[in-house]
């Protein structure tokens, strides 16, 4: 086919550029997806706790309005706010990936059976390691669906960083549309959707490896 | 020993449990026994402080239990719950363990303690002691959690129905492990329930629970026998008389016959049906009964005739409210 | 504000953009309904083929938007339909497969086999079971998932300006071209708001199509229904 040709022309003469922008797109995730999960995690244990639960529900409220706002409006009134930049395609794709994160804690730790948190403090465990012992492991499969959720949008939304000027392979898709240049655009299009199939299958794999084989045990 | 003193729940205007006091003695099982919201549980849950009391006093081994901090009480007090609560995300060892491993005791120590705990509740620890509790049936799974109580070798243990989910079947089976267990360890043992034959089954001393207060405590056949109050007489049973035939075994009520005409001093004649000494009076009153025969000889292992249990002896000493059972 | 008189004094610029917006969204989920219902019955009918259905309306959605267009315009211009509203459709049918897909699924898969039983004993075929039982009951999950479907294809029909779609989204385009804020800010909002509108409505419509029974269904936010 003519464009999978030139696709391997333009990339054998840009491989480079390739290579940065990869590295750039991946920045603008990673930095924000850490900052989501920094937030998310702890806001989702708190609105979990038994004494919070009538603000949780209202904070959850105001969670799933975000969820709907479209990605592009969420970088373009980031972009008006802060200027143009990595900084605006950051702050959106961290409000963005919050949400699952912030719902799946949350849901997850509400979910464990009330009887082995009894079992627990009957036992003697302090608040804190019946967090760290009992509810986070056993929510851990739950808290692990959200992530990858999250990091599914925003790998999904890094593209658009581009547009407000935040870099990233974004660049190439978006370029080769003006120009009409189907190498530039195949070669974005590819590298960021196998890097964000790359995401998903690593984001996996963490699951496997952290969620307990009891509970894999249990759910099969 | 438990020393429960004055021990009160009250919910704003409602109460809960009201002075409630008893001693139960060391290495004995006390069943806290009554109807659905007697209190019974609201007070186990009061010992570890699950429900903080109201007013009152736990004593534990002589020390007020008050002085020790929550935390580090429960640490010293075994804990089985009906939903047995074992961790699905921990192995069975790591589940047995998990009051060791809060201690700061030795990784290796406990592991072996919690092989030999498992051997304790006669469950393999080769086989089981890396499995999960998904794996496990309910049975076992309460065994474990036994075990799991049992780990830190606390004084004292605690159990909230802790035979009440599994199918009756079972249920005597472990019953019957659990006495076995308790001979061998011999905590002192609170246990809820509201299955009077597991009461009297198991109970060294029974507290009948009703709308708060004690009604009356003392041994099954305290309770049987002489129950001080129509309520406790009604929740008992009418039947009550029956039940304390399983409290008594062959050997309390056998004698030595007379020397019959056709054999030596107290051989058996022909017809006679034999029970061992341990058997309880119960079953060897429905053997009476299906054979049609008034009197039973008792043969020992050996098979040496040791005397002959006759059904008016039976009748009698049931009927003697008085005679305590040893 | 400026951004409030722009809108004012450009009304029927921004209704006929409206409208293509609408126009593309709408299009792309009701053929995504057409489609991913009985595509969500079938994976339930058969366990096996259902698992591939649903691993690859998954591995649909982790392509990024903006890869997929790259990705439709170099094969779709071979028929002179590489730009414009074509590809933009197309892209939205593929991203709400997964969600109507997997909630169909799902949603046949809790009819209580207990209800299935007492339909088949009362003698109904299967067709008039699906019918009658099945989907009626499965209604308000799928609704979730078309609304969770409509809200998604919203946010990239705005992507979609950037290959000449149309839409709100080419106030952005525009915007961002011409470093116009006014444009930006309109843009961005109108499509939150009608974002936001849509999942209210659709969430209201699902209310509504829950039979008395079934409260639990009520309560599915978006998070819920897309996990």
């Amino acid at each position: 086919m003519g464009a999978y040709d030139k696709m391997v022309a333009w990339l054998q003469n840009y491989w480079g550029e390739v290579i940065y922008l990869s590295l750039q797109h991946l920045y603008i995730v990673a930095v924000s997806s850490a900052l989501a999960i920094i937030v998310a995690v702890p806001a989702g244990i708190w609105m979990s706790r038994p004494r919070n639960q009538r603000r949780a529900l209202a904070f959850m409220q105001v969670l799933n309005v975000g969820q709907a706002v479209p990605k592009l409006a969420l970088l373009t009134l980031a972009m008006t706010l802060v200027g143009v930049g990595a900084p605006a395609a950051i702050i959106a794709l961290w409000v963005a990936t919050i949400l699952p994160i912030t719902v799946n804690t949350y849901e997850g730790l509400r979910a464990v059976p009330p009887h082995l948190l009894e079992a627990a403090e009957g036992l003697g465990m302090t608040p804190r390691e019946i967090l760290l012992r009992v509810e986070i492991p056993n929510a851990l499969a739950v808290m692990f669906a959200g992530l990858r959720t999250a990091l599914a949008i925003n790998v999904g939304t890094a593209p658009l960083a581009f547009l407000v000027g935040g870099g990233g392979l974004g660049e190439l898709i978006f370029t080769g549309i003006d120009l009409n240049d189907y190498g530039m655009m195949l070669a974005g299009a590819i590298a960021t959707a196998g890097l964000a199939m790359l995401v998903d299958m690593l984001c996996g794999l963490a699951q496997r490896v952290s969620v307990s084989r009891g509970l894999r045990l249990a759910a099969s | 020993m438990i020393q429960i003193d004055n021990l009160s729940k009250k919910y704003g205007a409602i109460t809960a449990v009201e002075n409630v006091s008893f001693t139960v003695p060391e290495g004995k099982i006390c069943v806290l026994l009554g109807p659905s919201g007697c209190g019974k549980t609201t007070t186990l849950k009061m010992i570890n402080r699950l429900i903080p009391p109201t007013s009152g006093r736990v004593l534990i081994g002589g020390r007020d239990t008050a002085e020790l901090d929550t935390v580090t009480l429960r640490r010293s007090i075994g804990y089985v719950i009906q939903q047995v609560g074992l961790f699905p995300n921990m192995t069975i060892e790591d589940n047995i363990c998990v009051v060791p491993d809060l201690l700061g005791w030795d990784k290796a120590k406990s592991r072996k303690r919690a092989a030999e705990l498992l051997e304790v509740v006669a469950l393999d620890p080769a086989k089981f002691a890396k499995r999960f509790p998904c794996e496990l049936s309910g049975g076992q799974q309460q065994r474990v959690g036994v075990a799991r109580a049992l780990a830190a070798d606390p004084p004292v243990m605690l159990m909230d129905e802790p035979f009440g989910a599994i199918d009756p079947i079972n249920r005597e089976a472990i019953q019957d492990e659990f006495m076995r267990i308790q001979r061998q360890v011999r905590k002192t043992v609170l246990f809820v329930s509201h299955d009077i034959d597991e009461a009297v089954k198991m109970a060294d001393y029974i507290a009948l629970f009703n709308m708060g207060r004690i009604e009356q405590f003392g041994t099954p056949d305290d309770l049987l026998a002489r129950p001080v109050s129509d309520f406790v007489a009604n929740f008992m049973g009418n039947d009550r008389i029956l039940r304390r035939l399983s409290l008594l075994r062959a050997a309390d009520i056998v004698r030595a016959d007379a020397p019959r005409p056709d054999g030596g001093p107290g051989s058996m004649a022909p017809g006679d049906v034999a029970v061992s000494p341990g058997d309880d009076l119960r079953q060897v009153l429905c053997l009476m009964l299906e054979q049609g025969r008034d009197r039973v000889a008792c043969r020992d292992a050996q098979g040496a005739v040791v005397g002959f249990v006759h059904q008016r002896d039976i009748l009698v000493r049931l009927g003697d409210n008085n005679a305590t059972v040893a | 504000m400026e951004t409030i008189s722009f809108v004012t004094s450009h009304m029927d610029l921004i209704v006929h953009l409206l409208g293509q917006h609408l126009y593309i969204v709408f299009i792309a989920v009701g053929l995504a309904i057409v489609t991913g219902v009985p595509l969500g019955i079938v994976a339930w009918q058969y366990p096996r083929t259902g698992r591939w259905i649903l691993a690859c309306a998954a591995i649909l959605m982790t392509i990024p938007s903006a890869a997929l267009f790259g990705l439709m315009i170099p094969v779709l211009s071979i028929w002179g339909q590489g730009i414009g509203v074509v590809p933009a459709i197309i892209a939205l049918f593929l991203y709400s497969q997964l969600p109507i897909i997997r909630n169909t699924h799902a949603a046949i898969a809790n009819v209580e086999p207990a209800l299935r039983e007492a339909a088949l004993g009362m003698g109904m075929s299967a067709w008039q079971r699906l019918c009658k039982v099945e989907l009626p009951l499965a209604m308000p999950l799928i609704m979730a998932g078309v609304r969770v479907a409509t809200v998604i294809n919203i946010g990239i029909a705005a992507i979609a300006a950037y290959i000449g779609a149309g839409g709100l989204g080419s106030l952005i385009v525009r915007g961002i071209a011409q470093s116009d804020t006014r444009q930006l800010i309109a843009g961005a909002v109108m499509i939150s708001v009608i974002a936001i509108a849509a999942d209210y409505v659709l969430a209201f419509v699902q209310r509504i199509l829950t039979p008395k029974g079934l409260v639990k269904l009520n309560s599915l936010s978006m998070k819920e229904a897309t996990s």
